[in-house]
């Protein structure tokens, strides 16, 4: 299966150092990737393998150490000069331009003009022949806004091809993707690198370390730890590996006490941005003393009923009750005063305000109450200590509460927010892909988290795309199907293939 | 324990990279570019500097006249500060700034009361006005999403048609003249107005030269407040939960929702303060300097300084304070080469613009390049 050529280095990297600041997030890192390869970056968050790349794709400039592309010593200033040698990135946050096509998108920059206008035409052969070339079906004439975004990652890694790119970096490609999405990726990279093209995978999932990748780097707090051959390596030693101990992945739990319903979602009807019924008279109830997972299929209303839940979308029919209390259509702050905390699923736009530092993002639903303010003033000293505090029972890294978020990796970003949300108290918290983009030691933490909060005689709502996570953290799995429950099941009961006919509309009842 | 504690970086480093060191650069750049463009039009840089240098410092009545002149540039500075911080664009310091001079000049003039109650009233009254004018704006983003530059583009022109309106009416109108009447003198915050005028006052103050000198000029407490003013806006914004809630949404709309800030009252609460700001150098202005209202043919400017002002105090709320000054002796010191040098008023007015271009040209350089840092922390 191997279609590695060992006689060619493509990317060397030797000694490389990188420092923000006096802090170090590389520290003396080498990396060898040959042509064919698909090389593993694996690390907890915070470990430095997003800057490791950047320093790779020009975008940061290393402290020291040196880069041979193709044996042959580069630096690379910029983000063109790797273009030119042939490196090509796909960030974990895309960077499209939304209202474009998907033609428009991955000629920017470099379009062919005939005279003075462009030639469209020519563009969406272009676009259609590569993405023959490699088995990366899309349209070229749909809009960035209106694909998802499984698609909109086969654009971005069409423009990086479009530009040339023999080395592909790919920085958590699958932290955003449904599990079908993510087998198709699967198979894209296979295809990539039979026709010689080189590929950096970062993610924290060891089962896609296992099915894609050759070779697989361990970075631990800015060091590399080893390079391992993947195919002699099991997924606990990748793991121990990485986190410096043990790790659990089965999620221990006490048997469950069953509670008062907690949160009623009677008949709920909410609608998508498009006015389309995404929640579309959706019934449940949780328990206090439960994990109810919600399993589904990505774009089934999930979204929707969180924000309605959350108190940000508007409910057109139906009523929610926290408690025994109607809290349909209340704002954010009353649905929180009603002891509902959120963890939403996009960190970046509603979890976080990336300009604040971390103190001030921890109190964020919290700033206006004591003791971090007293009749409208604020007592950055009470915030601070209490930043301080949830830094280290959550063990976020760098210890340092007045940087700002925006300066944290991914996996650290999503510790403030769940710090904050568990800290709340909640009689009822709503997990929203809890764990997306994080590595498994902080994983097995967030799951901890969860299962004390049910322990606590609370109850938790975790909704994720990911099965397994569905599965092992859950007392009851409920499926949505085009925004309604189609079937609930005990969690001892479930398997992933009667969970994945209900998830496609099987119902628990059906064949 | 690994070394991730904050970034220290070298005193060395710290300096380069610190935003005074820019801004200090730009204006040594632009007064760089003056001399040379004074040079090319065939006058002696040196000799003008010196005559501009002279002129604001040579004698107290026209360190006076600088701090003048540089008072109400503060607060409308503050006031577009404001804003920014909060993540809008308050182009509409120009008419916040005439509404609370008119309203300034209304109270001033129609309604007797004692002496210091007389002052807080007209004060406040003015800062309510433009404060509700600038909510207008304010509103209208909130609740029909209509563009804050837009909306306070329009809101000033109404301000100025307004005020030239009312300043026509018989009831306000000065006769034969193009302004109101005078506010009355319990609505003066000019510095001993009456006294230096006296028997007793003309006779201390000619054995006190300097501080006659200095009274000469049209001295008053504006400046003083415009700094409680800067003081109370620094404050507002770093240490107040309004001032957390209004910086959330600016910083990030979704997230402040989700926090439960009530997104849309953030910017209508905004849009008032900075507008309130506006209007209190207007009112400022009419009770320390012009004590009437005139016939606006144009705008007057001070709003939009009030931008040129913000941006080269970093749009901190502190650094307004230095930026105004600045501004405010370039504004009274620069036209004095004209007479000895019989240079045309249009350098003085080229030294000014350049002076702000240079100091916009490396903001815009920072933009571009925290744009591409941007790209950077996306990187993930
Ligand atoms: N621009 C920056 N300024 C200061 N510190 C930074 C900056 N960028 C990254 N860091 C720090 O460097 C460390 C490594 O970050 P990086 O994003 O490379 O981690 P990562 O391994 O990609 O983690 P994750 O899996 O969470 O994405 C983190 O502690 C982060 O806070
Ligand atoms: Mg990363």
């Amino acid at each position: 299966m191997s279609n590695i050529d060992f006689n060619h280095k493509v990317v060397e990297m030797k000694n490389i150092t990188k420092k923000f600041g006096d802090f170090t997030a590389n520290d003396n890192i080498n990396l060898t990737v040959h042509k064919g390869e698909v090389h593993a970056l694996l690390g907890e968050n915070g470990a430095g393998k997003t800057t490791l790349m950047n320093v790779l794709y020009g975008l940061y400039q290393p402290t020291s150490g040196e880069i041979y592309i193709r044996e042959e010593k580069t630096s690379i200033e910029d983000p063109n000069v790797a273009i030119k040698k042939g490196i090509g990135m796909v960030h974990q946050h895309f960077m499209l331009v939304q209202p474009f096509t998907v033609a428009e998108n991955i000629i920017l920059g470099m379009e062919t003009t005939r005279g003075i206008s462009l030639d469209m035409k020519k563009a969406v052969e272009d676009v259609k022949k590569l993405s023959d070339k490699y088995g990366l079906y899309v349209d070229p004439n749909a809009k960035i806004q209106d694909i998802s975004v499984g698609m909109q990652q086969r654009v971005e890694i069409l423009k990086a091809l479009y530009r040339g790119a023999e080395i592909l970096i790919l920085d958590e490609p699958t932290a955003v993707l449904t599990p079908q999405e993510i087998e198709d990726l699967i198979e894209i990279i296979r295809s990539l690198t039979e026709q010689g093209k080189t590929i950096i995978i970062i993610t924290h999932k060891l089962k896609e370390i296992k099915m894609t990748s050759n070779y697989c780097t361990i970075i631990r707090r800015g060091k590399r730890i080893d390079t391992v051959k993947v195919s002699e390596t099991s997924e606990d030693d990748l793991a121990s590996k990485m986190v410096g101990r043990e790790v659990n992945f089965k999620v221990v739990k006490k048997e469950r006490e069953k509670g008062n319903t907690s949160i009623k979602i009677d008949n709920l009807v909410v609608k998508d941005n498009r006015g389309i019924n995404a929640v579309d008279g959706l019934s449940l109830e949780i328990n206090s003393g439960e994990i109810l997972g919600l399993a589904g299929i990505d774009g089934n209303g999930q979204s929707e009923l969180i924000e309605a839940l959350n108190g940000l979308r508007y409910v057109d029919s139906g009523k929610i009750f926290m408690n025994g209390k109607d809290i349909t259509n209340k704002s954010p702050k009353e649905v929180l005063d009603n002891n509902v905390a959120v963890i939403p699923e996009d960190r970046q736009k509603r979890g976080l305000v990336l300009d604040f530092s971390m103190a001030e993002n921890m109190i964020l639903e919290n700033y206006h109450k004591e003791p971090f303010s007293k009749r409208g003033i604020l007592s950055y000293n009470n915030i601070e200590n209490f930043a301080k505090d949830l830094i280290k029972r959550f063990d976020v890294r760098p210890e340092n509460e007045k940087i700002k978020a925006k300066a944290l990796s991914g996996g650290n970003q999503q510790k403030v927010i769940i710090a904050r949300e568990v800290t709340n108290d909640p009689d009822l918290l709503i997990a929203s892909q809890p764990t997306r983009g994080l590595d498994v030691g902080a994983i097995e933490y967030v799951h901890n988290a969860l299962v004390e909060q049910r322990d606590k005689g609370k109850a938790v709502f975790l909704v994720s795309l990911e099965l397994d996570e569905i599965m092992n953290v859950s007392d009851r799995i409920a499926v949505i199907y085009e925004g309604k429950i189609v079937g609930i099941i005990d969690a001892k009961d479930a398997d992933e293939k009667t969970l994945g006919l209900m998830m496609a509309g099987g119902g628990k009842d059906g064949e | 324990m690994e070394n991730n504690r904050g970034n220290k970086y070298s005193i060395r480093q710290r300096i380069l990279s610190s935003k005074l060191t820019f801004t200090i650069l730009s204006i040594i750049m632009g007064l760089l570019v003056g001399a040379i463009v004074l040079l090319i039009a065939g006058f002696n840089p040196v000799q003008a500097y010196r005559i501009m240098i002279d002129g604001v410092f040579s004698r107290t009545k026209y360190i006076s006249y600088a701090i003048i002149y540089a008072t109400p540039l503060i607060i409308t500075g503050l006031s577009v500060t404001f804003a920014f911080r909060t993540g809008l664009f308050n182009i509409g310091a120009e008419g916040q700034y005439i509404i609370g001079a008119l309203v300034a000049t209304l109270i001033g003039y129609f309604l007797e009361l004692p002496l210091v109650i007389h002052v807080i009233v007209v004060f406040l009254f003015a800062a309510i006005a433009a404060g509700l004018w600038g909510g207008i704006a304010g509103f209208l983003k909130a609740k029909f999403g209509v563009h804050e530059v837009i909306a306070t583009i329009m809101l000033n022109w109404i301000a100025l048609y307004l005020n030239n309106y009312l300043v026509m009416r018989p009831f306000l109108r000065r006769p034969e003249s193009e302004s109101s009447y005078d506010i009355l003198d319990s609505a003066s915050i000019t510095i001993l107005e009456k006294w230096k005028y006296s028997e007793t006052g003309r006779e201390w103050l000619s054995a006190h030269p300097y501080i006659k000198d200095f009274l000469s000029a049209p001295a008053n407490l504006g400046f003083i407040i415009a700094i409680l003013l800067a003081i109370l806006v620094w404050y507002i914004l770093n240490r107040t939960t309004l001032g957390y809630e209004l910086r959330a949404v600016g910083f990030n709309k979704d997230a402040a929702e989700y926090g439960g800030i009530k997104v849309e009252k953030s910017i209508i609460t905004s849009m008032m303060i900075a507008g309130a700001l506006a209007g209190s150098a207007g009112a400022l202005q009419v009770m320390g300097v012009t004590k009437n209202v005139i016939m606006l043919p144009v705008m007057e400017g001070y709003g939009f300084d009030g931008i040129a002002v913000a941006l080269i105090g970093g749009t901190t709320a502190i650094g307004n304070i230095f930026s105004g000054l600045l501004f405010g002796a370039l504004q009274y010191g620069g036209p004095k080469i004209q007479p000895p040098l019989g240079a045309p008023s249009e350098v003085v007015d080229i030294m000014i613009g350049t002076i702000v271009l240079f100091i916009a040209i490396p903001k815009l350089f920072k933009i571009i390049m925290n744009a591409r840092k941007r790209g950077e922390k996306n990187a993930k």
